[in-house]
């Protein structure tokens, strides 16, 4: 029975992970991070991509701030920070976030705010999505981490 | 970060700046570097502008620009700031590695 948690846990893990790249959420750079992620680096991936969530909300709020502006005409400014998000988001395997960031490049190289206001709605939609199915893979690989190190008394009859 | 960890992987030792500026200072406190990595995308001074500030500073160290940017227009200008190579985000190993081969 040892180990029998961890084991289920792993599989979750594996489940998830084979449903994002099913679904494209995430794309083989993410697996690119995994690779990194070794005994002297083992919360590289979470750490990583916490920063991600951090930097990411900070530029859809400053896209979001800059698009409700009641005279917005800078789409220079909104190309600035929507590359920074592409960049950050190819970079950790984020593939419908990307996907999403160049439609929204689009709007913008043709000055279109209708097309962008619809590009960021549909920008944050994927980006929630993508949060909260890295933080249940993440919080899966915590309970497979503790239950991995939970050690049974061996008994001697 | 991504980036550092992979030069560590492949046991570069390397430095981070935050922005364009910050590398042009390293460089103007003497520290030299066989290869510069510049991210176009970066605030206070772009990667545009750090190259073309570097370049101004006859820095020759190799200078390879990453960006998401995959437009031809882009990358020239990007290129004709003073890059010696271009490299579409995301970065991998292998793209990592060839670049380093060049250089060794």
């Amino acid at each position: 029975m040892l180990g029998l948690g961890a084991d289920l846990l792993w599989a979750d893990m594996n489940r998830l992970l084979a449903f994002l790249f099913h679904q494209g959420v995430l794309d083989e750079q993410f697996l690119q991070l995994q690779q990194l992620q070794d005994e002297t680096s083992p919360n590289f991936v979470s750490e990583v991509v916490n920063i991600y969530f951090h930097e990411s909300e900070k530029l859809l709020r400053n896209l979001r701030g800059l698009l409700m502006e009641r005279e917005f005409s800078d789409y220079k400014k909104m190309g600035i920070h929507l590359n920074q998000l592409m960049g950050s988001s190819s970079s950790i395997g984020a593939k419908r976030v990307t996907n999403v960031c160049l439609a929204f490049r689009a709007a913008t190289d043709h000055s279109n705010r209708s097309g962008c206001l619809r590009a960021l709605e549909m920008l944050e939609h994927e980006y929630c999505y993508l949060k909260n199915k890295l933080h249940e893979l993440f919080q899966i690989e915590q309970q497979r981490a503790l239950a991995a190190g939970v050690r049974y008394p061996v008994q001697n009859n | 970060m991504i980036h550092q960890w992979m030069l560590n992987k492949v046991g570069v030792k390397n430095q981070a700046a935050e922005n364009g500026k910050e590398a042009v200072q390293i460089h103007c406190s003497g520290q030299g570097f066989d290869l510069i990595l510049m991210d176009k995308e970066m605030p206070l001074m772009n990667g545009i502008e750090a190259t073309k500030e570097l370049r101004s500073m006859g820095i020759c160290s190799k200078i390879v620009g990453v960006s998401s940017h995959s437009e031809e227009k882009q990358i020239q200008e990007f290129m004709e700031a003073g890059l010696d190579d271009y490299l579409v985000k995301p970065l991998n190993m292998a793209k990592l590695r060839s670049i380093l081969d060049n250089i060794m």
